[in-house]
């Protein structure tokens, strides 16, 4: 007898503040040429002004699970709503869950892996964090949830990208990339994007996002080479969170990026950026003995879990022929084989932490002590 | 050997009851389908999300996505007892007097049978509504415990308080014990008859590997029975402290599938069983005899109910395969 199981349900989470451009995305997602039905889950009927009888309004409620862990957290109203969608399942092809603007992506997200009805049904296939250009930089000195969901993004659209000069907007986007290296980034005006760049992307599938990107999780010292990198004066703090990982690269772009950016007056801009407390700290490492990375790995979420917005990392094991990918929210972590290593790849091991207070040199010292 | 009359529906089961013996199928989509003499089918609702035997035993009550609460009774006629636009409806209970009760979001609504609505608001979603086995005294199940309201009165809620998200609510029949199903994978009891110390008042039921999704009280309520576990787990009530420092039955374990729905007989302390690989069982408390009633299907059981003299069992399950076992074959 077979039991059958649908596919999974892709779920991709809309989040960002006031006005920075939701209910429009979600319009031009729900009337999109694309042949797709989506359910979408919101807080308020609000402006979305179409007559969709797919759009179900749910109180926010976040549930604090009753394990002693304060970041074990989940959102009830996701997990009724997600359930009652799913029992008729076959009426559309995707969800959407748009967030209120100071929502905390955290519990959303991790409704999709605690809740295991939820988990067999579904599937987060992105978070979608949507900053306004023009208001970035307040938003990250009065809300540290501007910073959460965008530290927490799979992919960040920079909306409102008409109202800054092509100045600020490479700023933002430095800062942006800053607190969330691994994010994608589009630039867009009144939120319109190609919707194959946002939906359907599995960008939380992190096998999935690294075949996709294969520049994944390299940003972190991309960045230096980028031509967006924005420096000048602001920049030595920035150098000091990398100092240890290529000390060697940096007066060489100062000096070379220097003209670009100094002369704008943007002092302010920069000054906002460097405002942010979400840092984000990339690991590299050789083969990694099994025996002493998982320990390591749990150990490490376990301890730093509140601290952790988010983690991803290839990893290569010692023995072992298959790349192992590994992501984690907070103290949940999820890992798998993803493909065999290619000849011509060199088999290191990277892993991106993104959180608050975390203790890079002993986050480096410990991951680099599970060498084999 | 028992028999089985299948009724193949397209879609997810939410409700299999009795209405005076005429088997009735709600399903996700809407439809209520019934066997009487023949196949009937209602469009009640555009989704349904819940639906319960009025305590008259007249008419199936329903609530789904389009914020409506519809009566359907054995000969066809369906009433809107309720209309609360497009808000969904997600609990649902049947109280005495002909009353309803049901919530959406952190509002609850109980109708008497006169038409009036009385209006509840918590701080938190209503999870969960349970009607008192007397009086006219309602529980909300939500975030950090349970609220006990009577309706007729304006006097303060009783709060019963136990830290996390509760997702379900019943009284024992005999109104001594109010339990919960928890988010994480628990059941709470409080007990409520205002004799015992503070101590003894809360029931704490854990270690199921799953969500406790279906709950049954057992004839005369002497024990509990619940899903969430590879086995129907059942919990002996008829002590004074309820469950506390006793074991509970493991009745119909299984090694490979989990048990998704239990319902106990309606006089004898036996259960039904279903699981979510499609097979239903009944199990007998006193010796955990097992009998099969149906082998398995395509999907889990969602629902199931004895009528009332515990000689039918109807089902329905998660793909629609819906049917009534005659145990007397």
């Amino acid at each position: 007898m077979n039991i059958q199981t649908p596919a999974p349900i892709p779920v991709t989470v809309l989040t960002g503040y006031l006005g920075a451009g939701k209910t429009t995305l979600l319009n031009r997602i729900l009337t999109g040429d694309h042949g797709k039905k989506y359910a979408v889950i919101v807080n308020e009927f609000g402006e979305i002004g179409i007559d969709n009888d797919l759009i179900v309004e749910s109180d926010e409620e976040i549930y604090e699970m009753n394990n002693g862990c304060v970041c074990c957290t989940v959102r009830g109203d996701l997990i009724r709503v997600v359930q009652g969608l799913t029992r008729r399942a076959g009426r559309f092809d995707a969800i959407i869950v748009e967030t209120t603007g100071l929502a905390d992506p955290v519990p959303v997200a991790q409704t999709f892996f605690m809740d295991d009805d939820v988990r067999t049904k579904t599937q987060l296939d992105a978070v979608i964090a949507l900053v306004d250009a023009k208001h970035l930089p307040l938003r990250l000195k009065d809300s540290p949830e501007a910073e959460d969901q965008i530290a927490f993004a799979d992919v960040v659209l920079i909306n409102k990208s008409d109202l800054v000069s092509a100045e600020e907007l490479s700023a933002i986007e430095t800062t942006v990339r800053k607190i969330n290296p691994s994010a994608n980034i589009h630039r867009t005006e009144r939120s319109s994007v190609d919707l194959d760049k946002i939906l359907d992307r599995g960008a939380f599938d992190l096998a999935r996002a690294i075949e996709t990107d294969p520049h994944f999780l390299d940003q972190g010292e991309a960045e230096h080479g980028h031509p967006d990198h924005e420096c000048g004066p602001g920049c030595d703090h920035h150098h000091h969170d990398h100092d240890h990982d290529h000390a060697h690269h940096h007066h060489d772009h100062d000096h070379d990026h220097d003209h670009e950016h100094h002369h704008h007056g943007d002092d302010k801009l920069s000054a906002d950026k460097h405002d942010t407390s979400v840092k984000s700290i990339s690991l590299r490492a050789g083969q990694l003995d099994p025996n002493k990375f998982f320990p390591w790995i749990q150990k490490t979420t376990q301890m730093d879990g509140p601290n952790i917005l988010r983690l991803k990392g290839i990893i290569a094991l010692n023995d072992d022929d298959d790349r192992y990918v590994v992501q984690g929210i907070h103290m949940i972590i999820e890992g798998d084989h993803n493909r065999p290593w290619k000849e011509n790849e060199p088999r290191e091991s990277r892993i991106v932490f993104i959180g608050r207070d975390l203790d890079a040199e002993r986050l480096e010292r410990t991951f680099k002590a599970c060498e084999a | 050997m028992p028999t089985h009359a299948p009724l193949d529906l397209d879609d997810h089961c939410i409700t299999a009851r009795f209405i005076q013996d005429v088997p009735y199928f709600a399903l996700a989509s809407g439809e209520i389908h019934r066997l009487d003499h023949g196949h009937h089918m209602s469009e009640q609702h555009d989704g349904l999300l819940c639906a319960t035997p009025a305590q008259d035993d007249k008419t199936l009550i329903s609530a789904g996505e389009d914020g409506k609460v519809m009566s359907l009774d054995k000969d066809g006629t369906s009433s809107e007892l309720a209309n609360i636009g497009h808000k969904w409806i997600t609990a649902l209970a049947a109280g005495p007097q002909q009353s309803v009760g049901f919530a959406s979001g952190r509002k609850a609504h109980i109708r008497l049978k006169n038409g009036t609505i009385r209006e509840f608001e918590e701080e938190r979603s209503i999870e969960g509504l349970a009607f008192a086995p007397k009086g006219m005294r309602v529980a909300f199940a939500r975030y950090n415990g349970v609220s006990l309201h009577w309706v007729n009165n304006q006097t303060a809620p009783v709060n019963l308080v136990w830290d996390g998200a509760h997702i379900d609510v019943t009284f024992s029949p005999d109104g001594r014990f109010v339990v919960t199903s928890m988010q994480e994978n628990a059941l709470h009891g409080w007990k409520i008859d205002g004799k015992s110390s503070d101590d003894t008042r809360h029931m704490r039921m854990s270690g199921y590997p799953a969500k406790v999704k279906s709950m049954s009280w057992s004839a005369k309520g002497k024990w509990l029975a619940s899903s969430g576990a590879p086995a129907a787990i059942v919990w002996p009530f008829s002590g004074k402290d309820g469950p506390m420092g006793k074991a509970p039955l493991e009745l119909g374990t299984r090694g490979d599938t989990m048990v998704t729905c239990v319902d106990c007989h309606p006089t004898e302390d036996v259960v039904a069983i279903g699981y979510a690989d499609g097979m239903i069982i009944a199990a007998r408390f006193e010796d955990s005899k097992e009998a099969l009633l149906r082998r398995g299907g395509n999907s889990a059981i969602t629902s199931m109910h004895w009528n009332k003299d515990g000689r039918l069992l109807a089902f329905g399950s998660e793909s629609g395969e819906c049917g009534v076992i005659d145990i007397a074959g």
